[in-house]
């Protein structure tokens, strides 16, 4: 099951610790990866550690030019993109009344604005070979809200609505389209929240702990495998429960 | 010229499953060919491939036709 040999797929943000997670999940599984992300130490190491079927294509998604050589990159190293892991994210949090607009846009841009932008270069060569993957990293937050988060549950509600459309355009062709929306895991992300706020956010979990990034990268391997075909259009929540959707 | 032509309803007919002598030029993609707009979006694709033009968005909205197809790639087709 959940056989990926031949596959190729593009992750982004791959750097960080679910992209990370989702890279080697899918190359354990047969697939080549590329590797993106802003960070090219990191994503070195992680290529050097998987060793074959592995390359790094580094991009910046902040801006439409880079997004787009993004995509160029990654099928020429790959020579095709099969699956695309829209994983990039980031944050900057601040209660909307003092939040800059600068702060919603970097936000918008990168977590939702580039994963149309990838996605709408993937798709090309999807439609043509009838087979494709987009797997689009959202969050619960997207789902739930969060105070602070104005700018961050937008983004990640927004690649939700998105990935509908997509799917309903793109299922005739074999390509799906789906959300995994994970809640709290042990990343880089989630340890910037002081105690307090980790205290406060254990109740709030049936699980009562937080997830790990391989829980993650294990509802990504199946909704981009062969199996998952006729799953499109879906989020898949793993968040130990704290939201049931 | 005439060699552009049907290379155009080859296309056509490949892609769409029709027969071949239901593609005329005046034949519609849409209306009288059963394609869906992503068909069209695929055919458009396939003309850029075969015969190594671009064909921008906004040209790209306006072929809807078999005719429209050929009269665009006679227009800007080095390679045909």
């Amino acid at each position: 099951m959940f056989d990926l040999t031949g596959k190729s797929a593009l992750v982004t943000g791959a750097s960080g610790g679910i992209g990370a997670s989702i890279a080697r999940a899918l190359h354990a599984q047969g697939a080549t990866v590329a590797l993106s992300g802003t960070r090219v130490p990191p994503l070195e190491a992680l290529a050097a550690d998987l060793g074959e079927r592995a390359f790094v294509v580094p991009g910046n998604l902040a801006e439409a030019a880079s997004t787009e050589q993004l995509a160029k990159d990654a099928e020429a190293a790959l020579g095709k993109i099969d699956i695309l892991v829209n994983n990039a994210g980031l944050t900057r949090d601040q209660l909307a009344m003092r939040m800059k607009d600068d702060d919603w846009q970097a936000v918008l841009d990168v977590n939702l604005t580039a994963a149309f932008r990838l996605s709408r270069a993937a798709m090309r060569g999807m439609m043509k070979r009838r087979w494709g993957r987009i797997v689009n990293i959202t969050s619960v937050v997207g789902v739930t809200g969060n105070p602070g988060q104005a700018n961050y549950a937008a983004s990640k509600a927004g690649l939700i609505g998105m990935s509908k459309a997509l799917a309903a355009e793109l299922a005739s062709r074999n390509i799906t389209v789906n959300c995994v929306a994970p809640g709290f895991i042990t990343t880089a992300m989630t340890d910037a929240l002081n105690d307090e706020q980790k205290q406060k956010l254990l109740p709030a979990i049936p699980a009562a702990r937080m997830g790990e990034p391989g829980e993650i990268a294990a509802g990504v391997v199946y909704l981009a495998s062969e199996e998952a075909a006729y799953v499109t259009g879906q989020t898949l929540h793993i968040n130990g429960g704290m939201a049931m959707i | 010229m005439s060699d552009i032509a049907e290379r155009v309803k080859k296309i056509v007919v490949d892609h769409l499953g029709v027969e071949e002598s239901k593609v005329v030029e005046n034949a519609s993609f849409i209306d009288d060919l059963g394609a869906d707009s992503l068909d069209t979006v695929e055919l458009v694709m396939a003309f850029e491939e075969e015969f190594g033009v671009e064909i921008p968005d906004d040209a790209a909205e306006k072929i809807l036709s078999v005719k429209d197809a050929i009269d665009f790639i006679k227009a800007n087709a080095s390679a045909a």
